[in-house]
């Protein structure tokens, strides 16, 4: 099986989780890795993706409207905004919060599993709300694959167990984990 | 449905949408066939919610024989959930790149492209107020949505935003105490009729109306990016011929002049605040 994306999402506690996320992630992996991180409105511009920058040596960035969506590279949800992927492009919402959250990991999953099918991942980490359940939810239903951080391991865990009470087929691991997980899906 | 697997089912989806877009451009004349698909489809799927039907076919049904349907699906596809002076740092350099600009004109038209509920034109009525351009600079402000106008127009915005809006305000250099421009009214902030007469609210129709006036700014923030390529282009050239020479061009945070047609017709300004001068 091929995979084009992979979509990670992830709230309270989250900065850590993904960098250790990406720090794990195999060089070969060549996906597209797509990041919805809660932060508040206020957050400055490029801030999460240069800090997450120092986690992996694949470039990492804030996309802009209708950007293509390359491999190899690492594209972070900016603060106030929805992100959502098209086909091979990503597109931007101000519609209401979800959750009380813009970037909402519902929005992007949903757009990811209509857009990806049963190309796309989807990765739910730490969390105190319940965003992304339904999302993973989404991609699982359209044939891809759904992933959640071990809630125990988590800084907080509401996230990913509503993750997986949506999802109960979903791979249950911790962060480090993770990676070579990918790797035996998306390099066998 | 449960014949029919998930690849089908989404297919189904996707004809079910065009048919639909067919639909409501027959049958009431707007035109959102060329939007971007993924918030279309969300916008649609929240509608379909509030309406309590499970099929897109099923909203279609209700939508064609029931215009009232159709105003809340446009009122759903022309609201964007957005502050007074978003992005600070926009309307500081607004202030540092375009008033000077404004000032040496002893008339100029500045437009609103896609107003919504118009807290970006009362941002920038207030920032002009306070440049001392009121009387010199009228605002124009439109949008596809008639309701989202009207209540544009009233000037009323949620008392409890005002503590953020204030703090946005001072951050976008904002100089005076941010409640002397409105007056608390049970739920409501109402703002002053100084700044609401200041503007000429109107409905216009970027994707089907030709340009209208000839101006010497246009800001057009987060409109565009629900709007597909081709019809982004479509509406670059509208501004393209709307915008006097030298005028300014400004667009949303994620936006940007570069790969549309008109890169080349435009100096940047400000390129980290999307602020583009006409040049050619």
């Amino acid at each position: 099986m091929n995979y084009d994306v992979i979509a990670i999402g992830a709230s309270w506690g989250g900065l850590e989780a993904v960098g250790t996320l990406l720090e794990g992630i195999p060089q070969q992996l060549d996906q597209a890795i797509v990041v919805a991180q809660h932060r508040t409105p206020e957050s400055g511009r490029g801030v999460l993706a240069s800090l997450l920058q120092r986690h992996i040596g694949r470039p990492v960035s804030e996309p802009g409207d209708k950007e293509p969506i390359e491999q190899g590279r690492v594209y972070v949800a900016p603060a106030d905004y929805h992100l959502l992927v098209e086909d091979g492009h990503f597109a931007f919402s101000l519609d209401a919060r979800v959750q009380f959250a813009r970037p909402s990991i519902d929005v992007l999953f949903e757009s990811v599993a209509a857009a990806y099918r049963d190309r796309a991942i989807g990765i739910v980490l730490t969390g105190a709300n319940e965003d992304g359940a339904a999302g993973l939810a989404a991609i699982k239903r359209n044939g891809g694959v759904s992933i959640v951080q071990d809630p125990r391991t988590a800084a907080r865990s509401e996230m990913p167990a509503a993750a997986l009470a949506a999802s109960p087929a979903a791979a249950v691991l911790p962060l480090d984990e993770i990676g070579p997980f990918l790797s035996g899906l998306c390099c066998p | 449905m449960d014949h029919l697997d998930r690849g089908e089912e989404l297919e189904l989806e996707q004809i079910e949408l065009e048919l639909l877009l067919e639909g409501i451009h027959r049958r009431y004349g707007f035109d959102f066939r060329q939007y971007a698909p993924a918030s279309l489809r969300r916008r649609v799927r929240r509608r379909m919610d509030g309406e309590q039907v499970e099929t897109i076919s099923a909203l279609q049904n209700l939508l064609l024989r029931d215009p009232a349907v159709m105003e809340r699906l446009l009122l759903d596809l022309s609201v964007n959930v957005t502050a007074m002076f978003r992005d600070p740092t926009f309307f500081l350099s607004f202030r540092t790149n375009v008033v000077p600009v404004l000032r040496t004109y002893p008339f100029a038209r500045l437009w609103v492209a896609g107003c919504s509920t118009g807290e970006e034109v009362y941002s920038l009525a207030i920032l002009l107020e306070e440049a001392g351009l009121s009387d010199r600079v009228r605002i124009y402000a439109t949008d596809i949505n008639e309701a989202v106008i009207e209540r544009a127009r009233l000037g009323v915005f949620p008392l409890d935003k005002m503590q953020e809006y204030t703090q946005n305000y001072i951050r976008a250099g904002g100089t005076r105490p941010f409640s002397e421009y409105y007056v608390a009214r049970y739920d409501g902030a109402q703002f002053g009729r100084q700044l609401i007469d200041s503007v000429v609210f109107a409905q216009h129709n970027l994707v089907s109306d030709a340009m209208f006036n000839e101006f010497n700014v246009i800001t057009c923030r987060n409109v565009m990016i629900y709007f597909a390529q081709p019809l982004q282009e479509h509406v670059h050239g509208l501004f393209y011929d709307s915008l006097a020479m030298f005028g300014v061009l400004a667009l949303g945070q994620k936006e940007t002049i570069r790969f549309s047609p008109y890169e080349s017709c435009f100096d940047e300004l400000d390129a980290e605040e999307r602020l583009y001068k006409k040049v050619r």
